[in-house]
């Protein structure tokens, strides 16, 4: 039930904030609810929780199953902490039609979970559009100039890959024993070599477009850029772990040959995106685009270590899922405070952050160092699992991905430099007071990653399992 | 058998309606009362209570399927009836001429769902057919709306003839109207009588196509629907057309093996193109009207899915999808009806000024695009399941799910026009009734969407 409900909050609280008027009240419903969302979270992933099951379409044998293992949990945790976080920092930003903004995130948020939690194929298609149809609005009424021509781009893109997955469970579906959706049916369908590559190959076009694994990233930076930040914190954040949350709960169970079959392609194509991501991102002035193509990059780690097929690998990956969330959440949240306060994006025009607000300059540095994955930050623990997994698969392309950690010190560092030392510049001075409630969710999410980073035995407890059904016949 | 006599008898009795009431809104009423009536009837021989005592010599069958959709195509009406009742009174003299006209061809629905004999079949598909010429031309003074009429009838009588033609060859063949499943022995092939079964099988095919307005045999349906009065092009893409795609769905479903191989060849040559040309097409439209019509033909290239072989997916997806279909598509011409203009930009900024009209039309763009959460996603993912159990190959599939990628492209120009572009939508005067009604088809839509288990549950009864 507990796992029912932490379905039903965001969504109930969703409906109620479209008859909202009053954007102060629309902001405590939103804060509230994605607060009891993260505290159900919590109670899911340290105390465990009953599967619901109950019956959904009959006639075809779709089953409305809701189950949370490690995998599951970790992102729920994941989702549980950036809904608030994101709601409290960005409760100062301008918004137009606040409860409505308000409301689309919430059913962002049910989809999200949604996905994370089901166990039925059917249920999780219908999930991994749902979460996909409010960032379509959210992106195309709230986004930038350019908004309503990326948003289709980016729309297009995912919804054709959703769709080629769709094709893939009629397939795996139509071979099951038992004609039925449930994931254990899906494992022992008997398919053929060739219809497992199939059906393989029709899964993994849609979570490489979610990824995105190279080359289909295309949409990704400008659907980063042309978004509210709000949108863009979850897409970078919760979004983008969809994929890899679907390469491991569906591709490697289902198709076990056809994924070690492929391996090599896929490490291979991961690692091109990880050196082309790192190399443009040295180049960009633009700091929204510096830090989507950073995460682009950990992405790409994330899914050469997963498609490395070990469990090493696999391990890095669970722990990255949370902590790349957490890292990547601090620097949008960053970016966004200094734009919204100085109205610019331009590393040119910035400087002397440090000076201007002192916090704010110390809590740069720490996401800088937790995106370089310095030891002592939670990042450090994932990159070095993922690197040792690269290095077991094939010691040459753990060098070449090592090239991207080099890459990762430099547009990093080069970003902190610009931003937060030297003399104040002109627009920087536009500085002001510190804006609290961002501060604060920064101070919380910094101290998330230190624990995580100096005590991780909690997160490897938690995904055991997961590793153990993955890897341990 | 309930529901023919009744619809005929209540068609007859519409017809003196205006005789004796003056007032259109009481024609309206009687028709919806007459409507609730047809569903009682129908219902009661649904469930097997009491069923009118007529010796049909073998010529019906009524079977649970048949008599479903009866009560969905009744059901439909009645909401299309209630929905547009001021719109149908504006156009002509006298609205109880339409409503007689509309039982008429309920009366032809109901022999559709329920033939066993060739002829019986072209009776239902004539009675269907003839009202709809009459409402097409129901705008006597518009142009647009005679053209169309005309057009819609020479084609509907050439049509009618390569029918008749397909089953002088089955009489041929077969010495019977009866329907009997063929037999193709696959040792000795085809013998001449079967070669002429097939090629009478195969006339009756293409005038289907032509009801159904697949491609290429779509050419009629832009204009018509374009020329026809709005509320009637939308009872005609919807309840008319779904009628006939059932007719089409239940004779092949028993008489496709004997056309062997070619079957498959056919059926896949004629989808292809009609996902092709309904899409592509339907993407330079620039006035919604014409876009809802060529997304209408897109639309039958996915009903033509559950042709492929009589299987559970087929039947239950085929009804998932005249309602999810017609719910959406009458509902979409509702609000199309309240525009002045017809074009995409006269939608712009109609978020701002009908914030509840503007959600609603998205709900039904959404499902026509086959989005989760509404009735047009069970429906084409059922379709698509249907196809691969029946052994069509991925490719096609594929195929299909790039068009339907493409029509996200035009759908989606509503949302855009609606959401992201400011302007001020010139507009009919709007009650709020009218919109609590089209909510009444909004959560109709999210209801198939999210539990589409309850809509299929009466098939087993």
């Amino acid at each position: 039930m507990v796992l029912l409900s932490i379905l039903s909050i965001p969504f109930i609280a969703a409906i109620i904030l479209l008859f909202v008027k009053h954007n102060e009240k629309a902001n405590y419903i939103a804060i509230a609810s994605s607060g009891i969302t993260l505290a159900l979270a919590l109670n899911i992933a340290f105390n465990g929780a009953a599967n619901f099951d109950a019956s959904w379409i009959s006639s075809i044998n779709a089953r409305f199953v809701l189950t949370a293992d490690g995998l599951a949990k970790i992102l729920l945790l994941l989702t549980g902490i950036s809904f608030p976080a994101i709601f409290i920092a960005t409760s100062k930003n301008e918004i137009k039609n606040r409860p409505q903004f308000l409301s689309l995130m919430l059913f962002t948020q049910t989809g999200l979970l949604g996905v994370f939690l089901a166990g039925d194929a059917l249920l999780f298609y219908f999930f991994w559009e749902l979460a996909l149809i409010p960032v379509y609005f959210l992106c195309s009424i709230w986004g930038g100039e350019k908004r309503i021509a990326v948003t289709f781009k980016f729309f297009i893109y995912t919804f054709l890959g959703s769709l080629f997955m769709l094709i893939g469970i009629i397939l795996v579906y139509t071979h099951t024993a038992d004609q039925s959706f449930a994931i254990q049916s899906f494992k022992e369908a008997s398919l053929s070599a060739g219809q497992q590559l199939t059906a393989f190959a029709l899964f993994f076009t849609a979570f490489a477009i979610k990824m995105p694994i190279f080359p289909l990233h295309t949409w990704q930076p400008d659907a980063y850029e042309q978004s509210p930040t709000a949108v863009t914190m979850v897409l970078s954040a919760v979004m983008v772990k969809m994929g890899l949350y679907g390469v491991m709960r569906w591709l490697m169970p289902l198709f076990p040959n056809a994924f070690s079959a492929h391996s090599n392609f896929v490490v291979i194509l991961s690692v091109i995106g990880i050196l082309y991501a790192s190399f443009i991102a040295i180049r960009q002035d633009d700091m929204k685009r510096l830090i989507a193509y950073s995460s682009i990059a950990h992405i790409g780690l994330m899914s050469a270590a997963l498609f490395a097929n070990n469990e090493i690998g696999a391990q890095g990956v669970l722990i990255q899922l949370f902590s790349h969330g957490v890292n990547v959440l601090g620097l949008w949240i960053i970016a966004d405070i200094i734009e919204q306060q100085t109205g610019t994006r331009s590393l040119k025009e910035m400087g002397g952050l440090a000076k201007q607000n002192p916090t704010l300059g110390i809590l740069l540095v720490g996401f800088a160092f937790a995106n370089i994955a310095l030891p002592l930050t939670n990042a450090f623990i994932g990159e070095f699992l993922m690197f040792n997994s690269l290095f077991q698969f094939k010691p040459w392309i753990a060098a070449a991905a090592g090239v991207s950690v080099v890459l990762a010190a430099i547009y990093t560092l080069n970003m902190v430099q610009k931003c937060a030392y030297g003399e104040v510049s002109k627009k920087m001075s536009k500085m002001q007071a510190p804006n609290v409630p961002a501060q604060f969710v920064l101070i919380v999410l910094l101290i998330v990653v230190i624990i995580s980073g100096v005590y991780p035995a909690p997160l490897f407890d938690l995904t055991a399992d997961t590793l153990q059904q993955l890897f341990i016949k | 058998m309930n529901a023919i006599i009744a619809s005929a008898l209540l068609g007859v009795l519409m017809m003196f309606a205006s005789w004796i009431f003056d007032n259109e809104k009481t024609h309206t009423r009687i028709a919806l009362v007459g409507l609730l009536a047809l569903i009682v009837a129908n219902l009661l021989q649904l469930n097997g209570i009491y069923t009118i005592p007529v010796d049909y010599k073998g010529l019906l069958s009524f079977t649970q399927f048949g008599l479903y959709v009866n009560t969905i195509l009744f059901i439909l009406t009645f909401l299309y009836v209630w929905l547009n009742g001021d719109e149908i009174a504006k156009i002509g003299n006298h609205a109880a001429d339409f409503y007689a006209l509309f039982f008429f061809i309920l009366c032809g629905a109901s022999i559709l769902t329920s033939f066993n004999n060739l002829l019986m079949l072209f009776i239902g598909v004539e009675i269907l057919s003839i009202p709809l010429y009459i409402l097409t031309g129901a705008d006597k003074k518009n142009l647009n709306s005679n053209e169309a009429a005309l057009k819609y009838f020479l084609m509907g009588a050439f049509s009618t003839g390569i029918f008749l033609l397909g089953i002088t060859f089955i009489y041929g063949a077969t010495g019977t109207f009866q329907l009997i499943a063929p037999t193709v022995n696959p040792a000795t092939g085809m013998a001449r009588e079967q070669l002429m079964q097939s090629a009478g099988l195969i006339l009756i095919f293409v005038s289907f196509n032509f009801k159904v307005s697949a491609a290429p045999f779509h050419f009629w349906t832009p204009d018509v629907y374009d020329g026809a009065p709005t509320v009637f092009t939308s009872f005609m893409a919807t309840i008319v057309k779904a009628t006939a795609i059932i007719a089409f769905v239940v004779l092949f479903h028993s008489q496709y093996k004997a056309l062997g191989y070619a079957w498959e060849l056919l059926l896949t040559f004629v989808l292809i193109s009609t996902l092709f040309v309904g899409n592509i097409t339907a993407v330079f439209q620039r006035s919604v009207k014409r876009m809802l019509a060529y997304s209408s033909i897109a639309q039958v290239g996915f009903m033509l899915f559950a042709l492929y072989g009589p299987t559970n997916f087929a039947n239950e997806g085929i009804l998932l999808y005249i309602m999810a279909y017609s719910v959406a598509s009458i509902g979409l011409f509702g609000v199309l009806i309240k525009m002045k203009d017809y074009s995409f930009e006269a939608f712009n900024g109609l978020a701002k000024k009908e914030p509840l009209l503007a959600a609603m039309t998205t709900i039904f763009t959404l499902s026509l695009a086959g989005i989760p959460l509404t009735g047009g996603f069970f429906a084409k993912y059922y379709m698509l399941n249907a196809a691969v159990q029946s052994g069509v190959g991925l490719w096609l599939v594929a195929l299909a799910i790039l068009f339907a990628a493409v029509s996200i492209y035009y759908y989606f120009k509503l949302i855009q026009a609606m959401y992201f572009v400011e302007g001020a939508p010139a507009m009919h005067e709007l009650e709020q009734g009218y919109k609590y009604k089209l909510l009444v088809f909004a959560i109709l839509i999210l209801a198939l969407g999210i539990l589409p288990n309850v809509f299929l549950s009466y098939l087993y009864f």
